[in-house]
Parts: structure tokens; sequence; C-alpha cells
């Protein structure tokens, strides 16, 4: 029945719903899965550190460019410093989606959080804004609880892919390729795109910087730059 | 290329990021009550975040100078620039990753 569960409270009809929304989503999330497996080989991880990796941290971007960092032999506070950055955005996701859970306890709050990512917070918010009623619980489990089951077995499959696949592939080029994937919509106004193109050139003229520090240094430029663009007081032409 | 740090600093800073990257999930959802308490600068910066780092990982690794030769790597320039139009046309991850992967391919072979 798709009424609620009266052991756990849990709405099934909403948790399917979840999945079934965040299916398409998954064509996406595989490949870059995969990719953060070999990057993890690459970088000299073995299987049981990638997977304590995307079991841990789980977010796919900063994932990577840890490994990256750490296969260049930068400065372990660069590597937790640049991941940490990276991350932040989940700060704009969990200050928007917070008045959606504040119903529930403590406990799940926290747990839920666990599972947070780009493709949770815009499925989830986009649900709750919707007039109809919705367990908002059972329907992030659903989204959320599936990309975490996807991450890890393509993170494992990518490590096996990896440890197969000879040097010569060059593998390790379809890492920037995923981010590029994900910048192009990130480029969503005149403000974001100036950003964009403002980092991504100071981070290739800072690419010999001492630390590894080009990355940082471009993107928190490019941040600046974006700030400065936008017309202050308003957000110009986005929607 | 494989780091030549071992297992205990890669599990510590693992379980560093693992730790930072919680605290900023958890921020607002369970500890901090809602969005209306963050300060509007830090909402204005926050939005140029996935731009502005996703642009500082995609562009240099496109646009490689090569040490020693002091060229660019060509071969991973027209792979990248391949990429772009793909990836603007479709905003599709595994469209992209074909397209750049093959391309890079195509390339190396030609060389």
């Amino acid at each position: 029945m798709d009424g609620p569960d009266t052991s756990t409270g849990m709405n099934h009809a909403d948790l399917r719903r979840g999945v079934g929304d965040v299916a398409p989503l998954l064509l996406g999330i595989v490949p870059f899965g995969l990719v953060a497996g070999v990057a993890a080989v690459e970088a000299g991880l073995d299987l049981s550190e990638a997977v304590a990796m995307s079991v841990l941290v789980f977010a796919g971007a900063s994932q990577l460019a840890a490994l990256e960092l750490l296969g260049r032999d930068a400065p372990l506070s660069v590597v937790v410093v640049t991941a940490a950055v990276i991350n932040l955005r989940m700060l704009m996701y969990s200050a928007s989606i917070a008045p959606y859970f504040r119903a529930l306890s403590g406990r799940w709050r926290a747990g839920l959080a666990y599972l947070l990512t780009d493709q949770a917070y815009a499925l989830s918010v986009a649900r709750f804004r919707r007039e109809e009623p919705v367990d908002r619980r059972a329907y992030y489990l659903g989204v959320a609880g599936t990309m975490w089951v996807v991450w890890q077995v393509t993170t494992v499959a990518g490590v096996l892919l990896g440890t197969g696949v000879p040097d010569s592939w060059g593998l390790e080029f379809a890492v920037p390729l995923v981010f590029l994937a994900l910048l192009v919509p990130a480029m969503e106004d005149r403000a974001t795109t100036v950003a964009a193109v403002a980092s991504g050139a100071i981070a290739v003229a800072g690419a010999g910087l001492p630390l590894n520090l080009g990355l940082l240094v471009g993107a928190s430029a490019g941040i600046l730059v974006g700030l400065g663009v936008e017309r202050p007081g308003g957000v110009e032409d986005a929607d | 290329m494989p780091t030549s740090y071992g297992a205990p600093a890669i599990l510590a800073t693992i379980g560093v990021v693992a730790v930072l990257t919680y605290a900023i999930r958890v921020s607002f959802v369970a500890i901090l009550g809602g969005a209306e308490t963050m300060p509007p600068l830090l909402e204005r910066a926050l939005r140029f975040v996935p731009a502005a780092v996703l642009a500082a990982l995609v562009v240099p690794a496109f646009v490689t100078v090569q040490p020693g030769t002091g060229g660019i790597a060509v071969d991973r320039l027209v792979a990248g620039a391949l990429a772009v139009v793909v990836a603007w046309r479709t905003e599709d991850v595994l469209a992209t990753m074909v397209a750049g992967m093959g391309t890079l391919w195509v390339v190396r072979l030609l060389l």
C-alpha cells in the first residue's frame, strides 16, 4: 500500500518517487563515480582508501580535486583547504533546505545532512516547493540514498577499471571532462560566466605557483571578480 | 602520478576533509536553523563558488604548458576545445567524456 508505513512512519510511494526522479541523473553519476575510482588508483590509493574517501567524504568534485593534488604531492593543508572550498557551495544548499526539515528530530536531520549533494538538493527543493503534500524525509531519502549507493558501487568499479587499464589511455583526462560538464550549467548568467573566465585564466597563469596553490588562487580571484561584476544590491539577469 | 604520501597521511587527509564537508552540510540543517541567518555577502559570494572552482579545475587541464618543450600540449587543447562545444550543446557528462576522450585518442594517433 502507498500509505505511511506504521513502523517507520515513512511514505513508501514518496520514497519510490524520489528514486524515480533521480534515475535519469544517474546517467551522469555513473561515469563520474567511475572516474573517481580511476583517479584514486592514479593517485596511488588502494581500494580500501578509495572506498573510505567515497563513503566518508561523498562529494565527487572535492574528491577528484583532492586526489589530483595528492597525486602531485601538494602539502596536505592545501589538499584539505581546496576540497573544503569546493564543498562550500553546500552551505547554500544546507541553508536553503533547512526550513523543510525543521519538523524532524535532530538525529534525523544530522543523518539526512550527510547525504546532501547537488542532485539531492536540487530535486528535493524543487519537489518541496510544490503545493502537493509529500513525505519530505521519504522523498529525500529516495533521491539521496540512491545517489549514495550508486556512488559507492561506481567508485569500486572505477578502482577495478583503473587498475586494469594501461596509463597510455590517458584516463586521467576524464577528470577535467567531468568538471567541464558541471561547469557549463554553473555559468548561468553574465556574472558567473565572468567569474569562471577570470578564475580559469588566473589558474592557468598560476599553474606554476608553489604548493599547487594555483587552483585556490584562481577560484578565490574568480569569486571576487564575480562579486565585483554583479551589480551591488541586486542579482542581474538571473532567474 | 601516484602520491608519495603514506597510508596514515592519506587516511588523515580523508578524515579531515570528511569532517569539514559534513560540518558544511549539517551547518544550517541541524545547527544554525534557517536561511535567514546567512550574511548577505556570504550568500552572494557562495553563488560564484561552483563556476569559479570548476573553471580553476578545468582550464589548466586543457591549457597545459609542457615542461621542457615550452609548448602547449596540443592533444589536450584540441580535445578540451571539442569537449567544450559538446558540453555547451548537451550539458551531458557522458557525451562530454566520450567527445573529449575520443578526440584525445584520435589526436594522439595522428600526431
